[in-house]
């Protein structure tokens, strides 16, 4: 090597040496994550690594139930966290897959929403298995063109009048719509909460969605894909995220969304820590530095979902111009009220007869609605 | 190691026995075919056949559905549940019938062409159909799917053009009608190769001694033509039956509500149940059928042909 050569390398290996040696030394460590696409960006992982020298190895999966697969793979010794959604975290929890942990130890936790504090979804008992990140309601999505009278009710995808132009998710938990809407219609079964069904109210749910599956054009399985039935106008009204939206209405295409009358469900995203991590502090430092403002507007932006901090507001609209009233980061509470965050269903739904129907069942009855 | 016949005493270790050895292979050839044959024999059995009784082994398994582990205990459960659960019928019907329609439809949209191509056409027009026939499968096969998505869907290409001539819509997009148009263009060229080799093989003397006979167009066609062509209709449909049978991507991408394959049940039982034993246990339901499949074709001479 010439003399140029070693003086550069010798500046590379200063430059590489420095954070991890100048910084915090001792503090270093490894999370290995499993998170959604989007999750771990750069934007902020980089500056987390670069202050506590603790390393992020992500993991990214498709679905909760890959999550959950991959949380106990290996003994569970695998993977430090995971950015659960709420029909995963029970499961989890349940499974003893994550640890309780210590709000007190995230500064940030004071600022968030009540809702966001102890949702159903990861706190247990009184413990918190995880901290709140983001979240995001389902919405009604239709086309404004061919849709008219805008819908108030989520009866337009129950209603022959759309008929072979509905859309919905092709997800189990998908079910919880159709309960949700049932609740408010049908009083008499007396659904209290769209998780939580006992055989003769899933029995009427069902019966629901196998009256609606003719009325559908198809069981969407990504968000590209309504996207595209929407375009195509092989849709005009169906079940969808705020993301689908926002991203059809920046390519001009006529759509709106919208909470209907009944409530509606939604996803509720969780970092939780694997109950057998052996890097806790940096877990904590990681569930410190996501809940903080300016990584809650970041992350919010970047996904299209809304953050759990109420400070998060003013920086987002920083970063993007009328973004906090467009994803509801500011709503009122009244909002947050009507929106039933996704949990996983369990048999014992808290009525002392352990008789309610459980995920597998939600399966098997998707799998058969489908045929 | 043959070779080591010709080298010169004393430059191995032990030369005797590399000559003893060079010269076993010699004199018994069947020492050396297995020599050659037992490498990727190994790795045949060890890859392909073990991943395959594995996954015939997991089948007799169950998961507890609330750990989500796999409980190593031998039941039937699984197959039961196939055996007695009304939709996994339906699902394993609609694939074998539409693997069977597309099956028939390549059959009998490869026959003219592949006869055009062996019989007709000079051999530079030969050479482009070649092309022409090649050229989908440079394609990714997603993008072909999508191609089709945008021809079928309500304002695309096949309705555009029927408005065009007054004839009111197709809504053909995201049904098991779309599916079985899609299967047929994507297989096609698999079902034409073969039944252009068999056609090309027949000796142009078969013909003309069946019009010496005063056999005319049509009764040439059924008597030796068709007869003689069968082995490459049959391998072909090995590969469009199969291939559909298999496939869980394009219900996915134009199928409508009630367009599930096994492929489908197969991929959520692993991947949204985490029941890996149950999807194992229906995808030796594509596997008994491919089978008998294979029986019937073996029957029939295909494998002449291939």
């Amino acid at each position: 090597m010439t003399k140029p050569m070693w003086a550069l390398m010798a500046v590379f290996a200063v430059m590489l040496a420095f954070p991890a040696a100048g910084v915090t030394k001792q503090q270093g460590g490894t999370l290995n994550m499993i998170a959604w696409e989007g999750y771990l960006q750069p934007q902020w992982v980089t500056p987390f690594q670069k202050s506590t020298g603790c390393t992020v190895h992500p993991k990214y999966a498709g679905s909760s139930d890959e999550m959950v697969t991959l949380m106990r793979s290996g003994g569970g010794s695998q993977y430090d966290m995971v950015s659960a959604s709420g029909d995963a975290s029970l499961r989890l929890i349940y499974g003893k897959d994550v640890q309780a942990v210590d709000p007190s130890k995230v500064p940030d936790f004071k600022n968030f929403g009540k809702t966001f504090q102890s949702p159903p979804n990861n706190t247990v008992g009184g413990k918190h298995y995880g901290i709140s990140l983001q979240w995001g309601p389902n919405t009604l999505m239709y086309n404004t063109k061919k849709v008219t009278p805008a819908p108030t009710s989520w009866s337009s995808i129950y209603d022959a009048k759309y008929k072979g132009k509905v859309t919905v998710p092709d997800n189990p938990i998908q079910i919880a719509d159709a309960a949700l809407y049932l609740s408010k219609t049908q009083p008499s079964l007396g659904i209290k909460d769209p998780y939580e069904l006992n055989s003769a109210q899933f029995n009427a749910t069902i019966n629901l969605l196998k009256r609606q599956k003719p009325l559908v054009k198809k069981y969407w399985a990504t968000a590209g894909q309504e996207m595209t039935m929407f375009k195509n106008g092989d849709a005009v009204i169906g079940a969808s995220w705020p993301y689908q939206t926002n991203t059809l209405i920046s390519q001009k295409a006529p759509v709106k969304d919208l909470v209907p009358k009944e409530g509606a469900t939604g996803w509720l995203d969780t970092w939780m820590v694997s109950a057998h991590t052996k890097n806790i502090d940096c877990a904590y430092k990681w569930l410190a530095w996501v809940s903080t403002p300016k990584v809650q507007a970041e992350q919010a932006i970047f996904f299209g979902e809304t953050p759990v901090n109420s400070k998060a507001c003013p920086i987002m609209n920083a970063l993007a111009k009328g973004s906090c009233a467009q994803y509801h980061a500011n709503a009122p509470l009244k909002y947050f009220k009507q929106i039933h965050f996704w949990k996983t269903p369990i048999a014992d739904c808290g009525n002392g007869q352990k008789n309610c129907m459980d995920y597998t069942k939600w399966q098997q009855a998707w799998t058969n609605l489908k045929g | 190691m043959a070779a080591g016949l010709d080298e010169p005493q004393g430059l191995g270790q032990h030369p005797g026995a590399r000559h003893r050895i060079g010269g076993a292979l010699w004199r018994r050839s069947w020492l050396k075919a297995l020599a050659v044959l037992l490498p990727p024999t190994g790795a045949f059995l060890a890859v392909y056949v073990a991943a395959l009784v594995a996954l015939f082994v997991s089948a007799f398994w169950t998961v507890d559905s609330f750990t989500g582990l796999t409980i190593h205990h031998w039941t039937l459960a699984n197959f039961r549940e196939l055996w007695h659960g009304g939709t996994y019928h339906a699902v394993a019907l609609r694939t074998i019938l539409i693997a069977a329609a597309v099956t028939v439809t390549d059959a009998i949209i490869a026959f003219p062409f592949a006869y055009f191509m062996a019989r007709v056409a000079t051999p530079r027009m030969r050479a482009v159909l070649f092309v022409l026939v090649l050229l989908p499968l440079w394609a990714s096969y997603l993008a072909r799917v999508y191609a089709w998505q945008l021809i079928l869907s309500s304002s695309g290409l096949l309705n555009w053009s029927l408005h065009k001539l007054g004839l009111g819509s197709a809504n053909l997009i995201y049904t098991n009608t779309a599916m079985w148009i899609v299967f047929s263009y994507i297989w096609l060229p698999f079902m034409i190769l073969p039944v252009y080799a068999a056609l090309e093989r027949i000796p142009h003397s078969y013909i003309e001694a069946s019009r010496d006979l005063g056999g005319k167009g049509a009764r040439t066609l059924r008597s030796v033509i068709l007869p003689l062509a069968l082995p490459g209709i049959v391998a072909g449909s090995i590969f469009t039956f199969s291939l559909t049978l298999g496939d869980y991507i394009t219900p996915v991408l134009v199928g409508g509500t009630s367009s599930q394959f096994i492929g489908n049940v197969v991929y959520d039982a692993v991947n949204q149940s985490s029941n890996l034993p149950f999807g194992a246990a229906f995808a030796v339901v594509p596997l008994a059928v491919m089978g008998a499949y294979l029986l019937i074709a073996r029957k029939l001479g295909a494998f002449e042909a291939l």
